[in-house]
C-alpha cells in the first residue's frame, strides 16, 4: 500500500487512538467542573471540555456573558496562518522536569523545538543554580517506512536510549500528528518496559491535529503527571503549588507572612517534587489558560483547593488572591496587614508611574487567562486600553466557578473593551494595530513582537509572567514599559526601512474579513 | 538514522525557509497547526537568532490541518488557504509543502494547485512530509519542484553567467554571509554570480535565468548535485562540482583557480585577483602570528568537527593546510546519502601528507559524545566546531567550543561569513575567542 494514495484513507483513520468526546449538556459552560477521568490515556481537547474558541470579535464584556452563559459560539477563518500545535505546549511543560526524559514519537521535524527548549533550559537551571546540562530529549525519528510498517520497534529503543542515557525519574511518550495517523499502539510496549526498567512511563497524547487551541497540549502533559507521577497525600505541607512557566520566584517573600511556602511546577522541578504536590495546602495558577487542567485535577483526585479568585494581577486582583490565600492559611489578619503594607510601600512609585504613562494607550495580544492579567496591570498604570486580542478563549475553567473569571474581573474592575480572538493570526494583528496606533502593542508569544514594531510601534515582549504580579509587580512592569516606549529609535528605523508582506487591499480591508459567520462550539 | 537525541537537522518541511529565502517568495503550508512554527525555531530562532525576514515565522500561511481534513481529506480546506494569500500575501511566488498530514492522507495537491497554475497564478507545489527525508532532502525537493514547475527553457546561454548551489539557506546559520562570499569571489573573477537566495538575489527574476546560465557551479560536499543533474537533463547546462567549502585563502585560491578553468576565465585575470586576496589574508594572518606562537597557555591540540559536511570537511582543510593543526575524530551530522559517503570519507582521510582524519556519520548527540569521549586521549584538549549541544561534551573534555552548526543559541548571527578569504579570518578570530572567553 502506498502512503499517498487516498484509497489508505480508511485503513489509517481506524487506527486513531481512543479520543473521547466529551459534549457538552445545556449551558455547559455554566458552573459545572468537568471530570478528570484518570483511566483514559487521553485528555478531551479544549474545544470539547471547556467550551473554548479562536474565533470572535466583539467586547469583554459580551464574550464573558456569553461564556457565562454557555451561548459562545465560534467563528472559523478561511485563510490562516501558522499556529502552534499541543505537543509543543505538552513538551514543552515535560521537557524541564529536571530528572525525566520526553520522547517525541515523531518524524524529526518535530525535534525543531529541541534547540530552543535546550536554550531556555540551560538559562533556567542557571538562574536556579541547578546543574547546567541539555534537555533529556530523544525523537523517534520517524521514517516513511516506519508510516507504512509501523514503529513499535523505535518506540521501545527510544524508551531504552532514555532510561540508558538519562537514568531519569520517569519517562513521557508524546505522540504527533504522523504516528497518530498511522495508529501506532503505544500502551504495549509502555507497560512492559514499565515493569522492565522499573521507572513511569507515560503516554502523552498531544498531536496537533487534534485541536486549534494548542494550550490542549498543557493539559496533556498534565494529564500524564496526574496519572503516574502524583502520588496520593501522606500528610499536608505548608506549600502552595504555583503553576507556571519559568518565571523568576517572586512568591516566596509574598508567602512568608502567610507562613506558605512556594513550590513552583512543572518547568524546572524534579519527579519527587511532583509526586507530593497532592500535599499541598493550596493550588495557585499564574496563568489559568496554562494551569487549569492540572490545578483542578489535583483538587478532584486529591482535595488540594484551587484558589478560585481573580489572579494576582492589578490592585483589586491581588487583593482577593491575597485574602483567599490568607483563609487558607488561617492568617486573615496577617494577610490584611501584608497587604496594607504593600500599597503603601508602593503608592508613590505608582503614582509617579501614573503620571509618566499618562496619555498612553496600549493594545494587548496575548494568551487567553495572562492577557486578561495584562490588562490589568496596564490599567492599574493609567495606560489606556485601545482593546486585545488572545489566542483562543475558554469558555470556562475546569474548575468550573466563576470566581475566577478573569475577563469578568477586568470588565468590572476597569471597564469593556473590544476583544478579538485572533488565534494568533498575524495578518489581522498588523491590518488592526495599523488603523489603531496605539503608543505601545504589548505581545507574549513568539513570532508576533517584530510585527508590531515593523509598523512603527514600540512592541514589548515580556516572557517572564512573574515579574508583572502582585502589587510591586506593577512597579516592576511599569517601569519596564515606560523605559520600553522612551526610546522607540530601533522601532522607527525598522518601520522606515522594511516592507511589509501584506497587500495594499488587505490593508484596507476589515481585519477579521475572513472569519466565518459563528457556528455552534 | 534511527533514535536521534540532539537534532542538528529536521525533516522534509523544512524546505519552507528554502523557500523563504528567495526573495519575495511564500511558502503555504498544508500541515498540522504546529510544523511551521515549529521548523521557523528550530531553523531560523534557534539557529542565530536569524529571524523572521518578509513573511517568515508567523507570516507562513498554513491550513493547520484538523481532524477534520484527517478524515475527510483536505483539499478544500487547502484551495480557501491558497485563496486568501494569494488576496492577503504580497508575493511574486508561493510554492505549497506538504506535511506529514496531508502526505499521510494523500490529498491531491497537485490538482489543487495546478488549477491555480492554469490561471496564470505564480505557484508551485512539493510533497515535504516530515517522514520523507531530512532538511537537505527537502531543500533539494523544493528546488526540483521549481525547476520543474517554473522555468522554460532560454532563448539564449548568458556567457559568465553561473547559478550558485552551495549551503543550505536557514540550515547553514551562517548561509547569507557564505553565499555573499562565494558572489565576491565569483565576481572577482569576472563571472556573473546567480546566487538565488537571501539579500538582493533577485527573487523570481533570478530564477528564471538559471536555464540561461553558461554552468552550475556545485559548492558543496553533496547538496546540491542532484540539482546540478537535473538541470543539466532538463536544460543541458554544463555543471562544476567544488566539493569543498573554500575558508581561507589556500582553499579560495584554488577554489578560483578550478572555477575560474572550467568557466574559461582568461588566467592572468584569476591570478591578478588572488594575488590581492592573499596579500590582504596573510597581512591578517602575520599580524597574528606573535599571538599564534606565543600564547601557549591551553591552546586546543586536536580539533574536532560535529557539522554537516560543508563544515565539517571545509573547516578541516582550512585548519589543516592553512594553520597546521591536527584533527581529532570528525563527526558528519546531515546523513550523507550513501554514494556520497566515499568520497567524504577519503577527503577527511587525506587532509595534507601524513595527515588524515577518521569520521562517524551521525546526527544522534548520545552517539556523537560517546564516541568523541572514546576516542579523545586524556592528554588532548579538542577545539569543537559544532553546535550548542556540543558545550557539555567540550567541557567534559576540558575543551573549546564554537557553535557552526544547527542549533545555535549562545551566538547571533547576521551576515557573518566562513566561506572565502576573510571568511577564514573570521573563523580564526572565532575559535580563539571562544578559547581566551574561556580562560579569562
Amino acid at each position: 500500500m502506498r502512503y499517498n494514495e487516498p484509497s489508505a484513507l480508511g485503513q489509517r483513520v481506524r487506527c486513531f487512538p481512543e479520543a473521547p468526546r466529551l459534549t457538552r449538556s445545556n449551558g455547559g459552560c455554566k458552573g459545572q467542573t468537568v471530570d478528570i477521568n484518570l483511566k483514559s490515556a487521553v485528555v478531551p481537547i479544549r474545544e470539547h471540555r471547556l467550551g473554548s474558541i479562536s474565533g470572535y470579535v466583539g467586547t469583554a464584556d459580551d464574550l464573558a456573558r456569553k461564556s457565562a452563559a454557555g451561548t459562545l459560539e465560534d467563528r472559523r477563518r478561511t485563510f490562516t496562518q501558522c499556529l502552534s500545535c499541543s505537543e509543543m505546549c505538552a513538551v514543552s511543560m515535560l521537557a524541564y522536569i529536571q530528572d525525566a526524559a520526553v520522547i517525541s514519537h515523531a518524524p524529526i521535524g518535530c525535534a525543531a523545538s529541541f534547540g530552543g527548549m535546550n536554550q531556555l533550559n540551560r538559562w533556567g537551571q542557571n538562574k536556579r543554580d541547578l546543574p547546567v546540562e541539555n534537555v533529556h530529549l530523544v525523537s523517534t525519528n520517524l521514517s516513511e517506512r516506519d508510516t507504512i510498517f509501523g514503529a513499535a520497534a523505535k518506540v521501545e529503543a527510544a524508551i531504552r536510549i532514555a532510561y540508558e542515557r538519562f537514568a531519569p525519574r520517569a519517562i513521557f511518550v508524546a505522540t504527533a500528528c504522523a504516528s497518530a495517523i498511522i495508529g501506532e499502539d503505544l500502551d504495549g510496549p509502555i507497560e512492559t518496559l514499565e515493569r522492565e526498567l522499573g521507572v513511569p512511563i507515560v503516554a502523552v497524547h498531544c498531536e496537533g491535529f487534534r485541536t486549534q487551541i494548542w494550550s490542549s497540549g498543557f493539559d496533556a502533559a498534565y494529564h500524564a503527571i496526574l496519572r503516574k507521577i502524583v502520588k496520593p497525600p501522606q500528610r499536608k505541607r505548608n506549600v502552595v503549588n504555583v503553576i507556571n512557566f519559568w518565571a523568576d520566584d517572586v512568591l516566596t517573600d509574598l508567602f512568608r507572612p502567610l507562613g506558605l511556602e512556594p513550590n513552583m511546577i512543572v518547568p524546572f522541578s524534579s519527579i519527587a517534587q511532583l509526586e507530593t504536590i497532592s500535599e499541598a495546602v493550596a493550588t495557585v495558577q499564574m496563568c489559568t489558560t496554562l494551569g487549569t487542567y492540572l490545578a483542578s485535577g489535583l483538587e478532584e483526585l486529591h482535595g488540594v483547593p484551587v484558589v478560585k479568585s481573580p489572579l494576582p494581577y492589578g490592585i483589586k486582583g491581588t487583593d482577593a488572591w491575597y485574602r483567599a490565600l490568607g483563609r487558607i492559611a488561617g492568617k486573615e489578619a496577617e494577610a490584611e496587614a501584608h497587604i496594607a503594607a504593600e500599597k503603601a510601600a508602593i503608592a508613590d512609585d505608582l503614582a509617579a508611574l501614573r503620571r509618566e504613562l499618562a496619555g498612553k494607550t496600549a493594545y494587548v495580544a496575548a494568551g487567553s487567562s495572562h492577557g486578561h492579567s495584562l490588562i490589568s496591570v496596564l490599567r492599574e498604570l493609567g495606560v489606556k486600553l485601545e482593546g486585545g486580542c488572545f489566542y483562543h478563549h475558554d469558555a470556562k475553567y475546569d474548575h468550573g466557578d466563576r470566581a475566577a473569571d478573569h475577563l469578568r474581573h477586568a470588565v468590572d474592575t476597569y471597564g469593556d473593551f473590544k476583544v478579538g480572538i485572533c488565534n494568533k493570526q498575524v495578518f489581522e494583528l498588523v491590518n488592526l494595530v495599523r488603523r489603531i496606533k496605539p503608543d505601545m502593542l504589548i505581545v507574549r508569544h513568539g513570532n508576533l513582537a517584530v510585527w508590531g514594531a515593523k509598523l512603527g510601534i514600540p512592541t514589548f515582549l515580556l516572557q517572564d509572567e512573574h515579574l508583572s504580579l502582585g502589587y510591586r509587580g506593577i512597579i516592576r512592569y511599569g517601569r519596564k514599559i515606560a523605559d520600553f516606549v522612551s526610546n522607540p529609535a530601533l522601532v522607527k528605523h525598522l518601520a522606515r526601512h522594511t516592507k511589509l508582506p501584506y497587500t495594499d487591499w488587505w490593508l484596507e480591508q476589515n481585519p477579521y474579513a475572513f472569519l466565518q459567520d459563528a457556528s455552534p462550539v | 538514522m534511527t533514535i536521534v537525541e540532539q537534532p542538528r537537522q529536521f525533516c522534509a518541511l523544512s524546505g519552507q525557509q528554502t523557500i523563504l529565502a528567495i526573495e519575495r517568495a511564500i511558502p503555504i503550508v498544508h500541515a498540522g497547526p504546529g510544523c511551521s512554527s515549529m521548523l521557523f525555531g528550530g531553523l531560523a530562532m534557534s539557529n542565530g537568532f536569524q529571524g523572521s525576514g518578509y513573511a517568515g515565522g508567523g507570516t507562513i500561511p498554513s491550513t493547520n490541518t484538523t481532524e477534520r481534513e484527517v478524515v475527510f481529506g483536505g483539499a478544500d480546506r487547502l484551495r480557501d488557504v491558497i485563496e486568501g494569500a494569494l488576496k492577503v500575501l504580497d508575493a511574486d511566488l508561493f510554492v505549497v509543502l506538504t506535511g506529514c498530514t496531508a502526505d499521510l492522507i494523500g490529498d491531491d495537491v497537485g490538482q489543487v494547485v495546478g488549477a491555480f497554475q492554469q490561471r496564470g497564478v505564480p505557484i508551485a507545489h512539493a510533497s515535504t512530509g516530515g517522514f520523507r527525508g531530512s532538511t537537505c532532502f527537502g531543500h533539494e525537493t523544493v528546488i526540483h519542484a521549481l525547476i520543474e514547475q517554473i522555468l522554460e527553457p532560454a532563448p539564449a546561454t548568458i556567457p559568465g553567467l553561473v547559478n550558485v548551489w552551495s549551503v543550505i539557506p536557514y540550515k547553514d546559520t551562517f548561509w547569507a554571509g557564505n553565499l555573499r562570499a562565494i558572489r565576491e569571489l565569483l565576481e572577482g573573477i569576472g563571472l556573473e554570480a546567480n546566487i538565488l537566495f537571501g539579500h538582493d538575489s533577485g527573487g523570481l527574476g533570478a530564477w528564471r535565468r538559471i536555464p540561461a546560465a553558461q554552468f552550475n557551479l556545485v559548492v558543496s560536499p553533496w547538496v546540491g548535485l542532484s540539482i546540478a543533474e537535473g538541470l543539466q537533463s532538463a536544460f543541458g547546462t554544463p555543471y562544476f562540482h567544488a566539493p569543498v567549502l573554500p575558508i581561507g585563502a589556500v582553499e579560495s585560491s584554488r577554489f578560483l583557480r578550478e572555477v575560474g578553468a572550467f568557466a574559461g576565465v582568461d588566467s592572468q585575470k584569476i591570478e591578478a585577483f588572488v594575488a590581492a586576496q592573499e596579500s590582504r589574508f596573510y597581512h591578517y594572518l602575520d599580524r597574528a602570528a606573535d599571538f599564534f606562537l606565543e600564547a601557549r597557555w591551553d591552546l586546543p591540540d586536536r580539533f574536532v568537527n560535529i557539522a554537516d559536511s560543508f563544515y565539517t570537511l571545509g573547516i578541516s582543510r582550512f585548519l589543516v593546510n592553512e594553520l597546521g593543526f591536527l584533527p581529532g575524530h570528525q563527526f558528519i551530522t546531515d546523513d550523507p546519502p550513501e554514494r556520497h559517503r566515499p568520497a567524504l570519507t577519503a577527503g577527511l582521510a587525506q587532509l595534507a601528507d601524513h595527515v588524515s582524519a577518521d569520521v562517524t556519520y551521525s546526527n544522534d548527540g548520545g552517539e556523537i559524545a560517546r564516541t568523541l569521549r572514546a576516542q579523545t586521549r586524556s592528554d588532548q584538549r579538542p577545539i569543537v566546531f559544532g553546535t550548542s549541544w556540543d558545550r557539555d561534551i567540550a567541557r567534559e573534555l576540558r575543551g573549546y567550543c564554537v557553535s557552526v552548526n544547527l542549533p545555535i543559541t549562545d551566538r547571533l548571527v547576521l551576515d557573518r561569513a566562513y566561506a572565502g578569504y576573510a571568511g577564514g579570518l573570521r573563523l580564526i578570530e572565532d575559535m580563539y575567542a571562544a578559547v581566551l572567553s574561556r580562560q579569562q
